[in-house]
This record gives structure tokens, sequence and C-alpha cells, in this order.
């Protein structure tokens, strides 16, 4: 599975739900949102071992 | 998952909401939060000459996007900070949104205009780099809002922001700063109206309003903000919302509803004592304001130091 944000190449087997695959990841989904192939998806979708995966961080910060 | 309005597949589940959405409904819940809080807090209204601070970040695109759709008259002010490759490439984002919305956009470059980046004001003024940041944006807003005849300055704090900002001044018991802290700041002794739209919605929201928006924004994290600790405390808020959904939303919320009227009197106290900066008018307790001390500091150390002979 390639993730972006940073890119990296990660080796989780799918079909993985998003829920499982950020816990497995050990990322807070609070944090971070999942697109696959572009689209927005929410904690139950199922990814497959040939989907392009963006894990968008969220948090911004630059408050003084 | 399926949207909990239409019952079409659904692209985010928001779990403190205990709601799912599918693309548009979820922009349209977006819209009706923030009108909510437009109305709620009596932020503005569609009469009124609007002026969104605009950093290419996700925030402040996604509320000067509603407002748009909304039906405000919504221009939108870009600084260019000088931090290298991240100022150029969220100008470009700003520039893209304001050109495919056909909106208004004013920009100020700080290196250009006032001789310093924020590396360099950071350094000279011995201010951490948020700091510096913050504080010659806060000037430059509050200027350009001032100047332009606008009635409202817009920023895109969000809830987070929001809750972040209460919980590093509930750990520290800043009571002047939790009796400023309402998403309406009145216009007053030079200051323009100051509001903050989108006290409503979560970054996770926002974000993902950009993505089935179709809005280019600058996802990377500035260079200049990675380990501050108001990112520090969102993720202490994150840790616990994981486990308790709601909770950000209710610290804060119910910060305004139950307590924040209780700090206001000591933040009335620290305005009654503003002047007028004796060098640029703006307001300010000192003499001289803290912006044009920071841009003093800042340019005279980037001027060549002329080295003499001693005893010459």
């Amino acid at each position: 599975m390639k993730l972006r944000h940073p890119t990296r190449e990660v080796e989780v087997p799918g079909p993985i739900s998003v829920v499982k695959l950020l816990n497995r990841l050990d990322l807070n989904r609070e944090s971070v949102l999942l697109v696959r192939n572009g689209e927005l998806v929410p904690g139950d979708a199922m990814l497959d071992d040939a989907d392009l995966i963006e894990i968008r961080p969220v948090i911004s910060g630059g408050a003084e | 998952m399926k949207c909990t309005v239409c019952r079409e597949p659904a692209v985010i589940d928001l779990r403190r909401h205990n709601s799912n959405f599918c693309a548009s409904h979820f922009t349209k819940f977006c819209r009706d939060q923030t009108q909510k809080a437009i109305d709620e807090f009596d932020m503005m209204t569609p009469a009124d000459k609007v002026l969104v601070a605009v950093s290419g970040g996700k925030d402040s695109l996604a509320v000067w996007d509603i407002l748009l759709d909304l039906g405000y008259a919504a221009s939108g002010l870009y600084i260019g900070l000088g931090i290298g490759d991240y100022s150029d490439e969220s100008k470009r984002y700003a520039r893209e949104f304001a050109e495919r919305r056909g909106a208004e956009l004013i920009e100020i470059d700080l290196p250009a205009e006032y001789g310093y980046d924020i590396p360099e004001g950071s350094r000279a003024a011995r201010r951490a780099p948020c700091s510096a940041c913050g504080l010659s944006k806060r000037h430059l807003f509050d200027q350009a809002a001032v100047d332009g005849g606008f009635d409202v300055l817009v920023t895109g704090h969000n809830l987070d922001d929001e809750a972040a900002v209460l919980f590093g001044n509930v750990l520290h018991w800043q009571t002047e700063y939790l009796g400023r802290q309402h998403p309406v700041l009145p216009a007053r002794h030079g200051f323009p109206r100051k509001v903050k739209p989108l006290v409503r919605l979560g970054e996770r929201e926002m974000a993902a309003y950009c993505i089935v928006s179709g809005i280019d924004y600058i996802v990377d994290e500035c260079p200049m903000a990675v380990g501050n600790k108001h990112i520090g405390y969102k993720n202490a808020l994150n840790e616990i919302e994981r486990t308790s959904p709601g909770t950000k939303a209710d610290f804060y919320l119910s910060f305004l509803r139950k307590a924040a009227s209780r700090f206001a009197g000591e933040a009335e106290e620290s305005r009654d004592g503003l002047g007028a900066c004796e060098r640029c008018g703006a307001p300010s307790t000192a003499d001289v304001c803290a912006f044009c001390r920071l841009v003093e500091r800042a340019t005279s150390a980037r001027q060549p130091v002329e080295l003499t002979r001693k005893g010459s």
C-alpha cells in the first residue's frame, strides 16, 4: 500500500478498513483524513492492495 | 456507511455529531454551521464589506469559499511572509482560489514592503517564529481592514484552534486572555471588528470541506511552526476526543456560554490603557507599538555594520 504525506510505502495486506489501517499505523482518526484514489472515504471503507492512499494530516499550528 | 440525510454513500463520519454525510450534505452541513455561528454571535450581515485573512491553508480558503456561497461580499488579504518555498506555494494557492471564484485578493509582501521576513524578524526580535509571525499578521490585517474601509475582518480560526488556545490559557490561568477569547471582537480603539465564523467546525471538517469542494490548499505545515506548543495542545485534545467524541466542542462552546463573561473585566482593563503608536498610529499600550519595534529591530539587524580599526 502506498501512502502520501509523507510519501512512503508500507506493507499492509488488504482488504482492510480505514479504521483498522489507522489503528495499525497508530494514527489518531481525529488528526487525519483518508483519501483513496483522490476521493475522501469514511472510517468503514475497505481498502485494497492496489489503492493509492493518502493519509492527510489535518492539524495545523502557528498560533502564537 | 450511508449519509444520515439521504442514505447515499457517505464520504465522512463525524463521531461528535453521531452523523455521516455524503459530499453534498457535508458541504451543506459546513455552510449551516458557519451561518449558525454568524447568527449566534451576531458576527456580520450580508450588507457588510468583509475582508478575509487568507494564508493559502485549508481554513482560510474554506471560510472564504463558504462566505462567498452564503452571499457575503468577501475580499481576501494575503500576506507574503518570506518563509521560502512555503510562502511561494501558499501564495499560489491563494491566487488560484481567488481567480477561480472571481474574488478580489489584496496582497502585502512583508520583505518587499517592510524590509524583513519572518525568520529574520524572529531572530532580531528574539521572539519565537510564530510570535513574530502572529504579531506581524495581526498588525497588517488590522491596518488593511481599517484603511480599506472594511466593516469586518474574518479569520479562519476553527474549533480546534480555539479549543487549543483555551486549553493553553487555562493551563496557565491567563485570565486576561480568557476574557478576550470570544469569536467576535468589536471594533474599537482603531481595531476593526474581528470574527471567527468557523468556531463550530473542527479542522478535520475544514480539510474535508476543501477536499470535497475541490479546493487546493497548502497541506504541509509551516516549517517554522513545527513543534510549537499549540500543536502539542491540539494533539493532547485529540487524544481525549479519540475516546470521548464531542469533548473539544463542549470544552470551548460551554466556556463561551458559562465562563467567558467572568473574565471579561480583566480584558476591558487592559484595553482601557490603549493609546496610539507615535510612529504608525496603531492602538498600543506603549509609545511605539510592538510591530514598529519589530520592524526596527529586524531592519536594523539587516544593515551592514561598518567596522573601524580600534583607536582610529
